[in-house]
C-alpha cells in the first residue's frame, strides 16, 4: 500500500512544456516543488513538430521570457534554424520561429530543472489526488508514493486516457508510444470535473539520407538570427535548412482510394480534432479543388537523420502512409522511420477554471496546457508559467496574478479558455487579440517584465537593464521631438533620395519619422543618436513613433474597457435572484462565475442589456451589503 | 457597452408636439455639441443651467441644418449626474432626425441603449435605491422590444444588403489574417491594392445604401403597413380616408411612372408606410392578388397588417383563410361599416386575434380612426415616452453606423495609399465590419476564425 514519500508546497504532474514552466516558476518563487513525470527521458519532449514560435505563438514565447520563464532561453540555446516571419508586414505581427534540435531542447531543459533550487524532478505516474476538506493536498503514484502539498498543478498533455489510432489499429497509449495515464482521468472525473475527448495527430518521420533534396526547394534560416529571450545576446549555433516540396496528383489519388481505411471517416475517432491542423486526408476531402499541398521537410536535430514531414499529419494505416510519402517529389525512395498517428485524449472543460487556472470545484488544484483543451507547445507553456506562479502564490498566501487581454497573448489565451471555453483544440492566432497592435513581439518586456519582477521571477540585474532600456527609449523620443529639421540642402537631398515630399517649413525629427517612407536610419543621418542606443532600443523608438496614431487609438479602447474590467463581481452573488436577466445569461453567468463585468460581457449569451441589468443589480447589492455591514 | 462614453437619443415622442428634444449625456457632451453649434454664446464657458439660441451646422459642408435652443446642465446637477446637453429642435420627424444623425456621425457620441439614461441616473445615485428593480424592468422591456425591431429588420432587404457587405469584408479579413498567421502558406499574398479595391467596392455599396436612405427607399422611417381584406370591405376608402385626413407625403419612385406604389402618412404622429397602395386602388380582387408574389412579399415585409372585415356581413371562407394566414403576425383587425347593423361573429375573430387588437370602424362616418391610432401606439410604443427610442432611432442608428463604417473604409483605403502595412490596415477594415455587424446585431469574434479555416486549407 501507500507510503509517505515527501512534503512539498507545489506538485506538478507532467514534465511537458506546461509542466516545466509551472515547476520552474513555482520553485524560483521559493516554493518547494515536485515535478513528476511518467518517463524522465521525456522531459520537455516535442511529440509533434520540431519547432517553436511563429505568429502569436512566438509572441507567447517572448511573453514567457518577459515574465522570467524558460522556453525562450532554452530554444535560443538549442535552435538549428531561426527565421523572422512577416517582416514585410507591420511590427505587431513580426514573429520569430525557430526549428529546434528537439533532443538538445530536452537535454537543456532537463538540466536546467535539475539545477534549479527548491525543485525536485522525479519519475512516477500520478494516479490519484488526495483531497482533504474539499481541497487538493497531494497525490498518490502508481508505486504507492504519497506526496503531500498545498497545491497541485496537473499538466498531462495528451496522456489522459490517451489512445493512438493508425488506420484499423488502435491502442491505449500516450504520444510516441509512451504509457498513457488512465487512472488519473477517473480521479479527476470523480472530483466533479467535466472532461471532453479531443483528438490531434502527427505526421510520419523519414530518414534524411533517403530524401532527394534536389527535387525540393531550400528554406534557409536568417543570416542574422534574432532571439526569443531578452537575455540572449549572441549565438554561434550552426543553422540547418528546411526543404519545401508538394503533394502530387498521385498522392491525392492514393488518399481518395483509401478513404474507407481512414479512421477520421470510418467513425473510429470520436474525439474532436482541431480545424486548424487537419490531417492530409481531411484537407483533401475538404479542399478537393486544391491541386497540391505544401510539404515542409524539417530536420529534427543536428545528431539525427530524422526529418519531420510537415503538412502530412495522418492517421492512415502504415502501408498507405508509405505509399503517400513515396508519391511526393523528392520522397520517391524515402524510408519511413516513425509512422504518423492520431491520438485521442481527455481534456478538462476549461470554463471550470478561474482565470488563475485553479479549478472552481477543488481549491488547490490547477490545470494547465493541453489538458485545458489547447494545442501547441507555446500555448501549453504560457498556461504552465501562469499556473506555476499562481500555485506558488496561493501557497504563499498571495492573490493570483492575471494577465489582461490588453497585456499579452497569454491573457487572451487564458481569458478565452475560461470565459468562452472551446469545442475543439484551441490554437492561438493573432486575430484572437483585439489589441493586436499593442501586443507586439518587440514590446513583450515593456508589457510584462514589471510583472515578472514583482512576482520575483526577474532578477534585479535584468530589471535594472530593462528600466534603463525603457528610459533611454523615452529619452530618445523626447530628443527627436526637440531636433529641428529645416528645409535645407542636405535635408532636401535626403528626402529626394527616399522619394518623399520636400520639406516646406521647419519641422521636428519626430514628425519627419512619422512619414511612411522615412525610417529611423534616415533620421539618424540627419541627427545622429547617442552611441549607447542599441538596435533593440532604436527599433522601439521607431515603432512607437511611426504607429503612434494607431497605438493611441487602441490604448483608448483599452482604457475604456478597463473600467469594465475593474468593476469586480463578488463571488457569492446568486444570479438566480437577479430578476430580468435572460435565462441563458443566468445559466452561463452561474456556470462561469466571472470575476469582473468585463469578463461577464465576453460570455456567450450575455447581451449588453444583461450587463446593464447586472450593473444596476450590483450597485443595489453593494449598498445593501454595505448597509448590513 | 462602455460605462462612461457620451450618448444621445431623442427624448420626446417623435412626430408629436411643437418641439423635439435630443438629450446628450456624458463627459464629452458639451464639447461634442459645441462643434456643431453656431451661436453668439461660447458653450465651453457657458454656465450650467443656461439656455442658448443658435444653429446646428454641418461642419463638413458648412450648411445650416436647424435652428435650435440648447440647454446646458453640467454634472452632477443633471438627470444622469453627468454633463447633459439638451437640444430643442422644431417638432416633426425630419428636423430632429437630421440633427441626431449629425451628432452621431463622428462616432464621438453614440446612440443610447434602451433605458440607458435612466440606468446612468441610477448608477450615479440620482435615483433612489428602491427603484433598482424598476430600472431593471425598464432596461429589459426596452431591450426586448428593440431586439424584436432589430429582428424584423434582420429579415428585410437592408439587412440582406448589409449581410452581403459584411460577407465580402469578412472574406477580405480572413484573407488578410491567413497571410498574417500563416506567412509561409501558399495562399495568394495580400496586397495593398487588392485591399484598396475591395474596400472601394464596399464603400460604393454603402454610398448606394446611404443614397437610397436619403431617398427614403430602404431606410425611410415609418411602420411598414399592409392593408388586406376581401373585395369591397372598404380598403380603398380606408386608404383614402387615411391619406386625406393625414396630409400624406406621396412619393413618386422614378422608373415606376405608372403609379404610386407606396404612401406615407402620419397617424397622430405615428408615421406609417403603406404598402402596395396602387394595388389596393387598382384591383378589386385582393384575395386573388394575395397569391401574387409581390403582394405576398409585401405582406411578409410588413411591420403592421391592417385586416379589414365587413362587419355588416358574416365571415366569408376567404376571410377565415386570410385570418389563418395572418395568425401570429402583428395584425389590427378593422371591423368596417359598423354604422350598419353588425352581422359578423366577433367571437370568431377573437379566437384568432386579441380583443384589444380589434377596432370597430366606420370609414364612411369617420369613426374609429382615433382608436386605430391608439391601438397602433400601444402595439409599437408601449408608452408615450419610449416612442423615441425605436422606430426613428433605429433608422438614425443605421445611418450613423453606415456613415461610420464608410469612414472606416475610407481610412483603410487612405492607409493603403501611404504604405501602411496590411495588419494595421486590417484594424480599419475590421472596425467597418463590426460597425455593420452592429446594424444587424451579429456577434463578432469567433466567426472570423471560422471563416479563416473554411476559406483556406491550413494544417501542420
Amino acid at each position: 500500500m501507500g507510503y509517505h514519500a515527501g512534503n512539498f508546497d507545489v506538485i506538478v504532474i507532467g514534465a511537458g512544456h506546461a509542466g516545466c514552466e509551472a515547476a520552474l516558476a513555482s520553485a524560483r518563487m521559493g516554493a518547494e516543488t515536485l515535478l513528476l513525470t511518467i518517463n524522465l527521458d521525456m522531459v520537455a519532449f516535442m511529440p509533434c513538430n520540431p519547432s517553436i514560435g511563429g505568429p502569436a505563438k512566438g509572441h507567447v514565447v517572448r511573453e514567457i521570457d518577459a515574465l522570467g520563464g524558460e522556453m525562450g532561453r532554452n530554444i535560443d540555446k538549442t535552435f538549428i534554424q531561426m527565421r523572422m516571419l512577416n517582416t514585410g508586414k507591420g511590427p505587431a505581427v513580426h514573429a520569430l520561429r525557430a526549428q529546434a534540435d528537439k533532443f538538445l531542447y530536452q537535454h537543456f531543459m532537463k538540466q536546467t530543472i535539475e539545477e534549479t533550487e527548491h525543485l525536485t524532478l522525479r519519475q512516477g505516474m500520478a494516479e490519484d489526488l488526495i483531497i482533504e476538506d474539499g481541497e487538493c493536498v497531494g497525490i498518490v503514484t502508481k508505486t504507492g508514493a504519497e506526496y503531500r502539498a498545498k497545491a497541485v498543478v496537473v499538466t498531462t498533455g495528451t496522456y489522459l486516457r490517451g489512445k493512438v489510432i493508425m488506420g484499423e489499429l488502435m491502442y491505449e497509449s500516450g504520444p510516441n508510444n509512451q504509457q498513457p495515464s488512465i487512472k488519473l482521468s477517473e480521479s479527476l472525473r470523480n472530483l466533479g470535473l467535466q472532461l471532453v475527448r479531443f483528438k490531434t495527430g502527427t505526421p510520419p518521420r523519414v530518414h534524411g539520407d533517403t530524401i532527394d533534396f534536389s527535387k525540393t526547394e531550400i528554406q534557409p534560416g536568417d543570416e542574422k538570427p534574432k532571439f526569443f529571450s531578452y537575455e540572449t545576446e549572441y549565438s554561434d549555433n550552426e543553422q540547418l535548412p528546411c526543404w519545401l516540396t508538394y503533394t502530387s496528383e498521385e498522392t491525392h489519388r492514393i488518399i481518395s482510394d483509401n478513404l474507407h481505411r481512414a479512421p477520421m471517416f470510418s467513425g473510429a475517432i470520436e474525439g474532436t480534432g482541431p480545424k486548424y491542423c487537419p490531417s492530409i486526408e481531411d484537407k483533401i476531402v475538404r479542399f478537393a479543388d486544391k491541386p497540391k499541398h505544401q510539404i515542409f521537410l524539417e530536420p529534427e536535430g543536428k545528431n539525427t537523420s530524422e526529418y519531420y514531414v510537415q503538412g502530412l499529419s495522418t492517421s492512415m494505416p502504415e502501408d498507405v502512409q508509405l505509399s503517400i510519402l513515396r508519391s511526393i517529389p523528392g520522397l520517391e525512395k524515402v524510408e519511413m522511420m516513425r509512422t504518423g498517428y492520431a491520438i485521442e485524449y481527455d481534456a478538462v472543460v476549461p470554463t471550470q477554471l478561474w482565470p488563475s487556472l485553479e479549478t472552481k470545484v477543488v481549491p488547490g488544484l490547477f490545470t494547465a496546457g493541453q489538458i485545458n483543451g489547447t494545442s501547441g507547445y507555446e500555448e501549453a507553456a504560457g498556461q504552465g508559467i501562469m499556473a506555476g506562479i499562481n500555485a506558488a502564490r496561493k501557497v504563499q498566501g498571495k492573490p493570483p496574478v492575471i494577465i489582461e487581454r490588453s497585456q499579452g497573448y497569454i491573457g487572451v489565451l487564458i481569458d478565452d479558455l475560461v470565459t468562452k471555453g472551446t469545442t475543439e483544440p484551441y490554437r492561438l492566432l493573432t486575430s484572437r487579440a483585439e489589441y493586436r497592435l499593442l501586443l507586439r513581439h518587440d514590446n513583450a518586456d515593456l508589457r510584462l517584465t514589471p510583472t515578472g519582477y514583482d512576482i520575483g521571477l526577474i532578477s534585479e540585474a535584468r530589471y535594472n537593464k530593462f528600466t534603463l532600456k525603457k528610459a533611454m527609449v523615452e529619452q530618445e523620443i523626447e530628443r527627436l521631438k526637440s531636433v529641428k529639421v529645416r528645409p535645407e540642402e542636405n535635408v532636401h537631398a535626403l528626402l529626394d533620395e527616399i522619394g518623399t515630399a520636400p520639406l516646406q517649413q521647419v519641422t521636428d525629427a519626430l514628425s519627419l519619422l512619422r512619414r511612411p517612407e522615412v525610417t529611423y536610419e534616415h533620421v539618424e543621418r540627419l541627427s545622429p543618436s547617442s552611441e549607447s542606443l542599441t538596435e533593440d532600443m532604436k527599433e522601439q523608438v521607431e515603432i512607437q513613433i511611426k504607429y503612434a496614431g494607431y497605438i493611441e487609438k487602441q490604448q483608448l479602447q483599452v482604457e475604456r474597457m478597463a473600467k469594465m474590467e475593474k468593476k469586480r463581481i463578488p463571488d457569492d452573488i446568486d444570479y438566480a435572484v437577479v430578476t430580468n436577466l435572460s435565462k441563458e445569461a443566468k445559466q452561463n453567468l452561474s456556470d462561469i462565475r466571472p470575476l469582473s463585468i468585463g469578463q461577464a460581457s465576453r460570455i456567450g449569451g450575455v447581451t449588453p442589456a444583461d450587463i446593464s441589468i447586472l450593473l444596476v443589480y450590483l450597485e443595489h447589492y453593494n449598498k445593501v451589503v454595505a448597509a448590513r455591514g | 457597452m462602455m460605462i462612461q462614453d457620451t450618448i444621445a437619443a431623442i427624448s420626446t415622442a417623435v412626430g408629436e408636439g411643437g418641439i423635439a428634444v435630443i438629450r446628450v449625456s456624458g463627459p464629452e457632451a458639451v464639447q461634442a455639441c459645441a462643434s456643431y453649434f453656431r451661436s453668439k454664446s461660447n458653450m465651453a464657458e457657458a454656465d450650467t443651467h443656461t439656455v442658448h439660441y443658435g444653429h446646428i451646422v454641418d461642419p463638413a459642408t458648412g450648411e445650416t441644418v436647424e435652428e435650435i435652443l440648447l440647454t446646458i446642465m453640467r454634472g452632477p446637477r443633471s438627470f444622469t449626474a453627468e454633463d447633459v446637453v439638451e437640444l430643442s429642435t422644431h417638432g416633426g420627424v425630419v428636423a430632429v432626425k437630421r440633427v441626431l444623425e449629425l451628432l452621431l456621425r463622428s462616432g464621438e457620441i453614440r446612440l443610447a441603449e434602451p433605458g440607458e439614461f435612466t440606468k446612468r441616473a441610477f448608477l450615479n445615485g440620482r435615483i433612489d435605491l428602491t427603484q433598482a428593480e424598476a430600472v431593471i424592468d425598464l432596461i429589459r422591456s426596452k431591450s426586448d422590444r428593440a431586439f424584436s425591431v432589430a429582428l424584423k429588420q434582420s429579415e428585410g432587404m437592408l439587412s440582406k444588403k448589409v449581410k452581403a457587405l459584411r460577407h465580402g469584408l469578412i472574406e477580405l479579413l480572413a484573407h488578410i489574417e491567413v497571410n498574417i498567421d500563416y506567412p509561409e502558406h501558399d495562399v495568394e499574398s495580400m496586397t495593398s491594392s487588392y485591399i484598396r479595391n475591395r474596400c472601394g467596392e464596399a464603400c460604393a455599396e454603402i454610398d448606394r445604401l446611404l443614397k437610397t436612405a436619403a431617398e427614403g427607399k430602404i431606410l425611410r422611417e415609418g411602420i411598414v403597413t399592409a392593408i388586406v381584406g376581401r373585395p369591397n370591405v372598404g380598403k380603398s376608402s380606408l386608404l383614402n380616408a387615411l391619406v386625406q385626413e393625414n396630409k400624406a407625403i406621396v412619393t413618386d419612385i422614378p422608373g415606376t411612372t405608372r403609379d404610386v406604389i407606396e404612401e406615407y402618412i402620419t397617424l397622430g404622429g405615428i408615421p406609417l408606410r403603406l404598402l402596395d397602395t396602387a394595388g389596393i386602388r387598382e384591383t378589386s380582387d385582393v384575395v386573388e392578388r394575395i397569391g401574387v408574389e409581390r403582394s405576398r412579399s409585401a405582406l411578409e415585409e410588413a411591420d403592421l397588417i391592417l385586416l379589414v372585415l365587413n362587419a355588416n356581413e358574416s365571415l366569408h371562407p376567404d376571410d377565415l383563410e386570410l385570418m389563418q394566414k395572418l395568425s401570429g403576425r402583428p395584425v389590427v383587425v378593422l371591423l368596417n361599416k359598423t354604422d350598419l347593423p353588425v352581422v359578423l361573429d366577433i367571437a370568431e375573430v377573437e379566437k384568432q386575434f386579441p380583443s384589444d387588437a380589434i377596432v370597430r370602424l366606420s370609414v364612411l362616418k369617420e369613426q374609429g380612426l382615433d382608436e386605430l391610432e391608439s391601438v397602433i401606439k400601444r402595439m409599437f410604443f408601449g408608452g408615450e415616452l419610449e416612442s423615441a427610442d425605436l422606430t426613428y432611432v433605429s433608422n438614425v442608428r443605421h445611418i450613423a453606423l453606415l456613415n461610420q463604417a464608410r469612414q472606416s473604409l475610407v481610412d483603410a483605403i487612405e492607409a493603403t495609399e501611404i504604405g501602411i502595412p496590411i495588419d494595421i490596415v486590417q484594424i480599419d477594415v475590421r472596425t467597418a465590419w463590426e460597425q455593420l455587424g452592429e446594424m444587424i446585431g451579429d456577434s463578432v469574434a469567433e466567426s472570423l476564425i471560422d471563416q479563416i479555416f473554411s476559406q483556406f486549407c491550413l494544417g501542420k
